[in-house]
C-alpha cells in the first residue's frame, strides 16, 4: 500500500519539478527576503498545525465508537491545565510570528530606501538608485526613465545590483505593479503615487504584470523586465534613444486611450515633468492639476467662484475615464502649475536602520507642530514626511 | 464591450432590445433552458393546484421554521448558479492557453467571476447560514418563534428579491465586471458606464435590508426569548455563535449600505466620493467596504463553528470540552474581526507600522480560533465517536480548515502578502476557509438538522458519496491554485501565455468536476430520501441522541414548537433532561398565542424588486410609482390588526397525543 502511494506521488513530484516557482526562487534581494519570510512563517505555523492534524486523526481513530476499549468519559469537559496549554501554545507561536512580522514589515517596506543589495553587500556610498517612473494605463505599462530621458511601453530594464526606485501611478483605474522575480507588488492608483525600492541581482528576462484586475484588457497587461549588466543597460537605453518618437503631452494623450495586448514601444525623448502631470491628472493643457487644487483647498478654497472656472473637454478624449464633458480650469500660469506639479514627495532618508522603528513615520507629535499649511504637492497614498 | 446605451426613453429608461445579450450564444441557450425549466415548474404548480398551498403555507408564513427552510431552498438554488459560474471559469482558464482565447470574451468572463463571488457570498452562504440560524435558534432556546415574526418573513423576501435581481442581470443587460467588491474607479460611472454595477448595487442593497433586519430579529430573539433557566452561559454554542454573528451583521451591514449609497451617488448624481479627481478618494471605498467585508467572513464562519461544536458534542456523546473558553473565543473573534480590515490591502502603500499593526491583529485572531480547534479536539478525546455524515464533515473541516488558517496567517505577514496578494494562492486560501469552514459546516448542519425539519433522515450512502466527492474534489480543485500562486499567477486572468501552467488548471478543472459530482449526489440524496422517506422516518424527534432543546420536541416540530416552555438547568439541556428522567407532560394543555401569516412581506419585497429594476434602468416613472407604493404598503400594513391568533387547547392536545402515540410506536 505504502509503496503504491509513493508511486502514485511520482507524477505529482515530476510536475512540481518542472515548474518555475518564481515566488520561491526570485532573482532580486527584496523578493528573496520576502520568500524567506514566507518559508519561516510557514515552518513556524507547522509547529502547531502538524500536531493538531495528527491528534485529530489519532483521536478520531482511538475514540471511534467501535473501539469499546477506549476510555469513555461523557462528562469530562474541563481541565484548567489543558485550557492554559491550548491558549498558550498558539499565543507563543503568534508572539514569535508577530515579532518577525513587525521587523520584516519595516525592513521590507517598499518605501524604504535600500541599504543592501545582497545579504552581505551594502549599497556603495556613491551609488544612487536608478529612478523609474511607472504609469499603469488601460491596458499597458508606461515606464519613464527621467535621468536617461527615455520611455518605453511594456518593456522595463534595469542594471543588475543597482538599486531601483520606482514611483508608480495610474491613469484611470487601480492596477498593481508586480514583478515576482524582483520584489513584491504595490498598487498603481490614479492621482496617487506609490513607491517601490528594489534591486535585481541576476541578469535575465523576467515577467511583470498587473496583479489587480482593471477591466477588459487586464489579461494582456503584462511586460518583460530585463535584468542587464551595465553595458547591456546602456545599449538598451541607447536603442530607446535612437527611436525618433517623443513622449510629450499629445503623445501621452494618444497613448492613454484604452488598447489591449500592446507591443513594446520606445520613446527616444520625454517631455520634462510629464510624470508629474500624469500623476496630477493635468496632462490636458489648461486643466487644473491636483496639486493646485489641493493647495487652493488647503488655503480655504475658491468658494463659488471655483465652480464656474471650467473648460470643455474634447469630446472623444478619454471616453473611459470621464463621462462629464467639463474639467476644472487651471488658474495658475503654466510655469507655476508645472512647478507645483513637480514638487515630488521627497524620498525619506532611512533614519534608523533597525527594524523596530522603521523610517516612514514622523516623530509623534510632529504633525501638530507644523505651523503653516504647506501644500503637499500631491495626493499620496500615504503621507510622506516632508 | 460594455453595454452602454446612450439613448433613454421615458417609458423604458435605458432599457431597449439592444440591452438583451442576444449576441452571447451561451447566455441565449442558458435562457432557453431556464425558460423551459421555469415554464415546466410553473405548469406543474398550476396543474397540481399548489399555488394556494404555497401562498398560504409558505410564502406568507411567519413561522421561523418555514422561513428557515425557504432560506435553505434559496441558498441551494443559488449554489447551482454560483457553481455553474465556477465551472465556466475553470473551463475558460484551462482552455485559454497557447494563443487560444478560450470560449469566453472579456465582457462575459469578467461578469462571471464577479457574479460567482457575489452570488456565493451573498446569495448562497448568507441564506444558508441565516436559514439554519432561523430554523434552529428558536428551537434551541425553547422559544415559540422569533421576536418579530413578520419581520422575519419580510427579511427572507428581501433577500430573495436581491437574488432575483442578480439572476435577471443574466438575461436583461449585464452584471458588473469589477470583481466581487467593485472597487472604484473601475466601478464608477466612467470605469463602468453600463448597468452591471447598478445591478450589483441594488441587488446588495435590497438583500442587505433583509440581512440587517434578520440580524436585529435574531439578536432580540436570543436576548429576550430564552427559556427560563437558560442564562447566557447555558446557551448552546450554536446559539452563542449565532448571537455573535448577528451582532456583527447589525454592526457591519450598515457600513456596506452606506458605502454603496455613496457609490450610487457617484454613479447617479455625479458626486465625487470615490472618483480620482475633484477631491474624491477611491481608497476610502476600499477601507469602508473591507470594514464590512472582513467581519462578513466571520459572520459566515462563526455559525459554522457553532454547528461543529453541536455536532462534535453530539456524535462523541460527550459534553463540549471547554464551553466557557469556547464562548470567550467566539466573543474575542467577534471583537477582533473589526480590527483587521486593512490586511486586505497591505499593498496599497500604507506604512510599515500600520501594516504591522493590522498584520499582528490578524494573527491574534488565530489564537481564539486555535483554542476552538483544540476544544473540538479534546471533545473527541475520551469520547465515543459515531462517524455519521455530520461528524464526517466535521472531521474534514478540522483537517482542511487548519491548512486554510495557516495560509491565512501567512498572508497576514505583510512582506509575504506583497508577493502573494491577488494571486491564485490567495484564491486558494479563501476557498480553503470558506469551503473547508463555512460550506462543510453548512453541510454538517443541513444533514444534522434535516431529520428535525422533515421527520426523516437523509440517505446515508448517497451522503457519503457526496462527502467524498466534495472533499477529494476540493483538494484537486484548490491545491493546484496554491501551487500556481507560488508560480506568480494572478487571479481573474482570462488568457494565459505560459504553457507550463496549463496542467494545473486542468487538474483544478478535474477537481471542479468532482465537486460537481458531489453536488449531484447531494441533490440525489435529498430526492431519494424524500422518495424513501417512510423507510428513513424518525418518530422519536431525537435521532442522533441530541443534547440541546431542539431534540426535545417532535420532528418536524409543531407550529408552536413546544407545548410547554421547557425549563433549563444545564447547557446541554435536553441531555440533562434525559439523564434526569424527564417525563413529557401529557395533560394540562392551554391555548397557544401565535402570530398570523401575512402577505405584506412578499408584496413589499416585490415592490422593492420593481424599484431596484427601475433604478438600474433609469425608468424614473417606475421609480416614483414603486417608491410611493413601498411607503404606502408599509404604512397600510401597520393598520393590519389581524396579526395573531390562538391555537385552541383541543388542537394542541390532539397534536401532542399524536406525538405520544408516535413515541410509543417508536418504543421510546
Amino acid at each position: 500500500m505504502n509503496r503504491f502511494r509513493i508511486v502514485a506521488l511520482l507524477p505529482v513530484l515530476a510536475l512540481l519539478g518542472g515548474c518555475n516557482f518564481v515566488v520561491l526562487h526570485p532573482a532580486g534581494f527584496i523578493a528573496e527576503q520576502q520568500r524567506d519570510l514566507v518559508i519561516i512563517s510557514t515552518l513556524l505555523m507547522l509547529v502547531i498545525i502538524i500536531p493538531v492534524m495528527a491528534l485529530t486523526v489519532l483521536f478520531a481513530w482511538r475514540y471511534r465508537a467501535a473501539n469499546k476499549k477506549a476510555n469513555y468519559q461523557p462528562d469530562w469537559d474541563h481541565s484548567t491545565g489543558l485550557e492554559l496549554v491550548i491558549w498558550a501554545a498558539p499565543l507563543l507561536i503568534i508572539i514569535c510570528l508577530g515579532a518577525i512580522t513587525w521587523m520584516g514589515t519595516h525592513l521590507l517596506d517598499p518605501y524604504r530606501r535600500l541599504e543592501k543589495i545582497a545579504a552581505n553587500t551594502p549599497v556603495a556610498k556613491d551609488v544612487k538608485p536608478l529612478e523609474v517612473q511607472v504609469v499603469a494605463l488601460d491596458w499597458k505599462w508606461l515606464f519613464i526613465y527621467p535621468e536617461q530621458g527615455v520611455a518605453t511601453v511594456n518593456e522595463l530594464a534595469a542594471p543588475v545590483n543597482r538599486p531601483v526606485h520606482f514611483r508608480i501611478t495610474a491613469s484611470s483605474v487601480m492596477n498593481s505593479f508586480y514583478i515576482p522575480a524582483l520584489a513584491g507588488q504595490i498598487y498603481a492608483m490614479p492621482a496617487m503615487q506609490t513607491q517601490l525600492h528594489a534591486v535585481i541581482n541576476h541578469p535575465g528576462n523576467y515577467k511583470g504584470f498587473s496583479a489587480n484586475y482593471s477591466g477588459a484588457g487586464f489579461s494582456g497587461m503584462h511586460f518583460r523586465f530585463h535584468g542587464m549588466d551595465d553595458a547591456g543597460f546602456e545599449t538598451w537605453v541607447n536603442e530607446a534613444k535612437a527611436s525618433g518618437s517623443r513622449l510629450d503631452r499629445a503623445a501621452y494623450m494618444q497613448l492613454e486611450r484604452p488598447s489591449e495586448n500592446v507591443p513594446v514601444q520606445k520613446f527616444g525623448k520625454v517631455e520634462q515633468g510629464i510624470f508629474d502631470l500624469i500623476r496630477n491628472m493635468c496632462v490636458e493643457p489648461g486643466r487644473m492639476c491636483m496639486s493646485e487644487m489641493m493647495a487652493l483647498d488647503a488655503g480655504g478654497g475658491l468658494g463659488l467662484a471655483g465652480i464656474h472656472a471650467t473648460l470643455p473637454l474634447p469630446r472623444d478624449y478619454r471616453a473611459r475615464v470621464r463621462s462629464g464633458d467639463r474639467v476644472i480650469a487651471s488658474i495658475c500660469t503654466p510655469d507655476e502649475a508645472e512647478q507645483m506639479a513637480s514638487r515630488a514627495p521627497p524620498v525619506a532618508p532611512v533614519r534608523s536602520s533597525t527594524a523596530i522603528t522603521g523610517f516612514g513615520l514622523p516623530h509623534p507629535g510632529s504633525i501638530f507642530r507644523r505651523s503653516e499649511p504647506t501644500p503637499r504637492g500631491m495626493q499620496t497614498a500615504r503621507p510622506t514626511n516632508s | 464591450m460594455t453595454v452602454a446605451s446612450t439613448s433613454q426613453s421615458i417609458l423604458f429608461g435605458k432599457l431597449s432590445l439592444s440591452s438583451l445579450p442576444l449576441n452571447e450564444a451561451i447566455v441565449v441557450w442558458t435562457f432557453v433552458v431556464v425558460a423551459i425549466g421555469a415554464v415546466a415548474v410553473l405548469a406543474a404548480l398550476t396543474y397540481f393546484r399548489l399555488w394556494g398551498y404555497l401562498w398560504r403555507e409558505w410564502f406568507t408564513s411567519v413561522d421561523h421554521k418555514k422561513i428557515g427552510v425557504m432560506y435553505m431552498v434559496l441558498g441551494i438554488i443559488m449554489l447551482l448558479r454560483g457553481f455553474a459560474d465556477a465551472v465556466m471559469m475553470r473551463l475558460q482558464q484551462a482552455w485559454a492557453f497557447n494563443g487560444s482565447e478560450g470560449y469566453l470574451n472579456a465582457h462575459h468572463y469578467d461578469q462571471i467571476f464577479t457574479a460567482h463571488g457575489v452570488i456565493m457570498i451573498f446569495f448562497v452562504a448568507m441564506p444558508l447560514v441565516t436559514g439554519l440560524m432561523n430554523y434552529v435558534v428558536p428551537l434551541q432556546i425553547g422559544a415559540r418563534d422569533v421576536s418579530f415574526p413578520f419581520l422575519n418573513n419580510f427579511s427572507f423576501w428581501m433577500t430573495a428579491a436581491g437574488a432575483v435581481l442578480v439572476m435577471m442581470s443574466l438575461f436583461i443587460g449585464e452584471f458588473a465586471q469589477t470583481g466581487w467588491l467593485a472597487y472604484p474607479p473601475l466601478s464608477g460611472i466612467d470605469g463602468s458606464p453600463g448597468v452591471g454595477v447598478d445591478y450589483y448595487i441594488w441587488a446588495l442593497q435590497i438583500a442587505g435590508v433583509g440581512t440587517t433586519l434578520s440580524g436585529i430579529n435574531l439578536i432580540c430573539t436570543i436576548i429576550k426569548m430564552r427559556a427560563p433557566g437558560m442564562d447566557m452561559m447555558k446557551m448552546p454554542v450554536f446559539t452563542w455563535t449565532s448571537l455573535c454573528t448577528n451582532v456583527l451583521i447589525v454592526a457591519t451591514f450598515p457600513v456596506l449600505t452606506a458605502v454603496l449609497v455613496l457609490l450610487s451617488l457617484d454613479r447617479y448624481v455625479g458626486t465625487n466620493f470615490f472618483t480620482s479627481d475633484l477631491g474624491g478618494n477611491p481608497m476610502m471605498y476600499v477601507n469602508l467596504i473591507w470594514i464590512w467585508g472582513h467581519p462578513e467572513v466571520y459572520i459566515l464562519v462563526l455559525p459554522a463553528f457553532g454547528i461543529f461544536s453541536e455536532v462534535t458534542s453530539t456524535f462523541t456523546g460527550k459534553r463540549l470540552f471547554g464551553y466557557t473558553s469556547m464562548v470567550y473565543a467566539t466573543v474575542v473573534i467577534t471583537i477582533l474581526s473589526y480590527l483587521v480590515w486593512l490586511h486586505h490591502f497591505f499593498t496599497m502603500g500604507s506604512g510599515a507600522s500600520v501594516n504591522s499593526f493590522f498584520g499582528i491583529t490578524t494573527m491574534i485572531i488565530s489564537i481564539p480560533t486555535g483554542a476552538k480547534m483544540f476544544n473540538w479536539l479534546f471533545t473527541m478525546y475520551r469520547g465515543r465517536i459515531r462517524f455519521e455524515a455530520p461528524m464526517m464533515w466535521t472531521m474534514a473541516f478540522m483537517l482542511t480548515f487548519v491548512i486554510g488558517g495557516m495560509t491565512g496567517v501567512l498572508l497576514a505577514v505583510p512582506p509575504a502578502d506583497f508577493v502573494l496578494h491577488n494571486s491564485l494562492f490567495l484564491v486558494a486560501h479563501f476557498h480553503n476557509v470558506i469551503i473547508g469552514g463555512v460550506l462543510y459546516g453548512l453541510f454538517a448542519g443541513m444533514i444534522y438538522w434535516w431529520p428535525k425539519a422533515f421527520g426523516f433522515r437523509l440517505h446515508p450512502l448517497l451522503g457519503k458519496f457526496s462527502f467524498w466527492f466534495w472533499v477529494i474534489g476540493f483538494w484537486f480543485a484548490f491545491m493546484p491554485l496554491y501551487i500556481l500562486g507560488l508560480m506568480g499567477v494572478t487571479r481573474r486572468l482570462r488568457v494565459f501565455d505560459d504553457p507550463s501552467h496549463q496542467i494545473w488548471f486542468l487538474i483544478a478543472g478535474f477537481g471542479a468536476f468532482l465537486i460537481f459530482l458531489g453536488i449531484v449526489c447531494f441533490l440525489l440524496q435529498i430526492a431519494y430520501s424524500i422518495w424513501k422517506r417512510n423507510e428513513l422516518r424518525d418518530e422519536t424527534g431525537d435521532p442522533w441522541d441530541g443534547r440541546t432543546l431542539e431534540w426535545a420536541t417532535s420532528s418536524p416540530p409543531p407550529a408552536y414548537n413546544f407545548a410547554f416552555t421547557p425549563v433549563v438547568h444545564d447547557n446541554d439541556a435536553w441531555s440533562d433532561m434525559k439523564k434526569r428522567g424527564y417525563a413529557r407532560p401529557l395533560t394540562g394543555y392551554r391555548p397557544i398565542h401565535m402570530p398570523r401569516n401575512t402577505g405584506a412581506g412578499v408584496i413589499l419585497a416585490g415592490i422593492s424588486l420593481a424599484l431596484g429594476f427601475a433604478l438600474i434602468w433609469h425608468i424614473w416613472w417606475l421609480v416614483a410609482v414603486s417608491f410611493v407604493g413601498l411607503i404606502v404598503t408599509a404604512i397600510a400594513h401597520t393598520f393590519n390588526y389581524n396579526r395573531d391568533y390562538y391555537i385552541p387547547a383541543e388542537e394542541v392536545t390532539r397534536t401532542e397525543e399524536e406525538r405520544t402515540r408516535a413515541l410509543a410506536a417508536a418504543g421510546v
